[in-house]
């Protein structure tokens, strides 16, 4: 029996002259996803990936779609049978094939596409012989052509003919890296995760850029982002992971900025460190996970004050998203459990009792000009640790 | 230089705990229950644990069970007591300070329709016995109290209670969490009447994983795990006798060493407390009469964590509350009566054997030196 993938991809597809690139990245990220899997072939044609295992039977086609479902840039997977292009085949060979989804329902009907218009039947034609086939094999089946509990699918392609049970969604976006690279603000909340999957699906590369203050912090809430990075790269590939020393930066300002501003100047000295590490790896976007007026912090004034201490791209992708709708995605994404863990509050010391929810930037900047945080900035990308994670 | 002063959390193993544990792995590596002399040699060794655990107690070997840890053998005396007295009466008597894995286990009788009271300590971190008298009545079946209590060290006191209780109500149970102050306090079972006592290896310089439960004769339990058989029935499961033999050989340590190492942890206590007496806003939460091997105390104005992660860089181990209440505040000290601000900068600092003076003196300079630095940062 000679089975494969069928991967389809979506928005590529309506890419002009430039769709080879895009589909490079993809396979690309799926010979890398898959790479332990035993050797494959990949061939391309009409918007169709043909995962060809090189040993069918020995091929662990489960696991291989799973990992698959979570590779942006692909719409759908079917894994199918291959037969002869003809006619003959398909009847011989789509019982069998199908035996147990046929078994299983009541209702059916068989869709057909034909993309090689050499194929001397037409696709209604296909249908119904093919239909034909499977009632007289299966006495209780009924044909729904509306609401049926099994679709066939009858594909008559470039390379052959292939017999499927349906397509399973595919993760959707982008392939990563076709967009390039930016860098995630990531802090072990529920919030940064998931804005780092979400720019990963847009085709984003990630670098990931960790804050951790210890005494105040300790190694189990680092411990905790490198999980969720764990958790992320099925999804966005490897990540670089920059982890800053960043306690006396943060006792400086507790010592020298006024206490209600202490917050908003500590997001602006994170983007300032964060964008020079950013430059030396020529990364011209930073992420965050910041939502609209969820936090102090996450005013739009609090926000205009953090983009104005760096010149890179700031992206936002759950700016406008409700904390119902993140914590749906981090379910689905399997950050949840890891984010909740309750490391991160010993930060808390710092955190103002009454952070200014409007802060003016004229201010935020006199109230910086207090103390010289150049040369701790300095110190802190340079005594910045940075490790790969990866699968 | 490593200091480690969390030895209520666990214990470095003993060099003797640690041969034996290799020499009964590699070399009487039989399984007990097997009818050769391979097995005869490995039943040997379960034997000369169980008379030692029984020589510290004061009680016939044939009363000691080996489990898999203190939290086994918590769980086996209150379940299996429940399920073996059915008609015994409803009532549970505690202590609002237990470990969880007594706490939690009669929370969940609690679930099944038991009332369950639980006694409070006194101001002062010390439980006045006539609370006890007074909570226990024709009804309760059970009373489960510990005998040191694990995050401040109050000594529990059970020879006021329990033979007055035993002699108004002949048929109730007494179970004892021993964790904290067995093979370190004299226990004469012939005397204090208890019929159930816990107690774990890896807090006495033994492995992890391995405890024991002491069963008075004729008190019944129903298992909590069903099997092969071993040990009486009640905890089936090949019985881990490299782990077993280590704990007999860290107690048998334990025993030659008692008072020589209470000795010793009684001048490290006072040697702490005389330093942070000496330091600013630094109050000691312990009883006066505390268990000596341990002490609690707050450094006000600076969170637990954060003094433990800046003691951690100092390489100082010590523990906010229990280890088991990880990133929780702790109930236990709230139930103390302990003021909010004192609970959310406790500390706990325990002895082991090794400990020196030289130690204390370094912990105390390194709290000094993160108050200053701490106390700053939070504007306490």
């Amino acid at each position: 029996m000679n089975e494969l993938i069928l991967i389809k991809y979506g928005e590529i597809a309506l890419k002009g002259l430039n769709k080879n690139a895009f589909e490079d990245v993809l396979l690309k990220n799926i010979r890398w996803r898959l790479r332990d899997l035993g050797t494959f072939r990949l061939r391309r044609a009409q918007s169709t990936v043909y995962l060809e295992p090189a040993d069918p039977p020995a091929f662990d086609f489960d696991e291989a779609i799973d990992r698959l479902t979570k590779i942006f840039g692909i719409a759908s997977l079917s894994r199918a049978l291959v037969v002869e292009k003809s006619m003959e085949a398909v009847r011989r060979e789509i019982c069998g094939y199908l035996d147990a989804q046929l078994q299983a329902a009541r209702t059916f009907k068989v869709e057909t596409r034909r993309s090689d218009k050499q194929f001397p039947l037409k696709s209604p034609a296909i249908s119904a012989e093919a239909g034909g086939v499977i009632l007289s094999q299966y006495p209780h089946l009924r044909v729904d052509v509306h609401n049926p509990d099994l679709i066939v699918n009858v594909e008559i392609r470039d390379f052959g003919a292939y017999i499927h049970a349906g397509s399973i969604p595919g993760a959707g976006g982008m392939p990563v890296s076709s967009s390039g690279r930016a860098m995630i603000l990531i802090s072990g909340g529920l919030d940064s995760p998931v804005a780092a999957y979400m720019m990963a699906k847009r085709g984003l590369a990630l670098d990931a850029i960790h804050f951790v203050s210890p005494p105040y912090t300790s190694d189990r809430a680092l411990q905790k982002v490198e999980t969720l990075c764990e958790k992320l790269v099925p999804y966005t590939g490897s990540i670089k992971f920059h982890c800053v020393p960043f306690t006396a930066i943060q006792e400086a300002i507790r010592e020298h900025c006024p206490e209600e501003l202490f917050t908003v100047i500590m997001r602006r000295l994170m983007m300032k460190v964060a964008e020079k590490i950013a430059r030396e790896r020529e990364i011209n976007a930073l992420v965050t996970g910041e939502s609209l007026a969820q936090v102090a912090s996450q005013t739009l004034d609090a926000l205009y004050c953090t983009d104005n201490s760096t010149d890179l791209v700031v992206l936002r992708p759950l700016i406008g998203m409700d904390k119902t709708e993140i914590i749906r995605i981090a379910y689905q994404i399997g950050t949840y459990e890891t984010s909740i863990l309750p490391y991160e509050d010993c930060c808390t010391v710092f955190t103002p009792r009454h952070p200014r929810t409007r802060p003016k930037l004229r201010f935020v900047e006199q109230a910086e000009q207090s103390f010289d945080f150049a040369p701790l900035i300095e110190e802190a990308v340079r005594d910045t640790e940075c490790r790969t994670i990866t699968l | 230089m490593e200091i480690y002063l969390d030895n209520c959390a666990t214990t470095r193993v003993c060099p003797e705990a640690a041969e034996a544990c290799m020499r009964a792995m590699t070399v009487d590596y039989g399984n007990p229950a097997s009818l050769h002399r391979k097995g005869m040699e490995a039943e040997a060794l379960v034997t000369d644990a169980r008379r030692e655990a029984a020589r510290i107690l004061n009680c016939e070997p044939d009363c000691i069970l080996f489990t898999g840890g203190a939290t086994e053998s918590n769980n086996l005396a209150i379940l299996g007591a429940a399920a073996a007295y059915p008609r015994a009466g409803k009532t549970v008597v505690t202590t609002a300070v237990e470990h969880p894995s007594v706490s939690r286990t009669i929370d969940a009788l609690e679930e099944r329709g038991c009332t369950v009271k639980r006694v409070v300590p006194r101001p002062g971190g010390n439980f006045d016995p006539q609370d006890f008298l007074d909570a226990v009545d024709g009804d309760t079946f059970l009373l489960s109290m510990m005998m040191v209590n694990n995050e401040i060290g109050t000594v529990l006191p059970l020879a006021a209670v329990i033979p007055a209780l035993k002699r108004r109500f002949p048929r109730l149970l007494v179970h004892v969490d021993a964790v904290q102050g067995f093979a370190k306090y004299p226990l004469n079972l012939k005397r204090l009447e208890i019929d159930l006592l816990s107690f774990s290896g890896h807090k006495l310089y033994a492995p992890k994983g391995v405890g024991g439960l002491y069963v008075r004769r004729g008190v019944r339990l129903k298992p909590v795990l069903y099997g092969g058989g071993q040990e009486k029935g009640l905890r089936s499961g090949t019985q881990p006798v490299e782990l077993i033999a280590a704990m007999g050989a860290a107690l048998a340590l334990c025993e030659q060493n008692r008072a020589a190492w209470q000795a010793h942890y009684a001048a490290l206590n006072a040697r702490l407390r005389e330093g942070l007496a000496r330091l600013d806003r630094m109050p000691v939460n312990s009883p006066e009469n505390g268990a000596p091997h341990l002490l609690n105390f707050s450094v006000l104005g600076v969170p637990s964590e954060i003094m433990l992660h800046f003691l951690e860089s100092r390489e100082i181990s010590v523990s906010s509350g229990s280890a088991c209440a990880r990133g929780e505040k702790s109930a236990v000290l709230a139930a103390y009566g302990l003021p909010d601000e004192r609970v959310k900068s406790a500390l706990r600092v325990s002895f082991s054997r090794e400990t020196t003076p030289e130690e204390i003196d370094a912990l105390l300079a390194a709290l000094a030196e993160g108050a200053a630095r701490f106390r700053k940062m939070t504007r306490a």
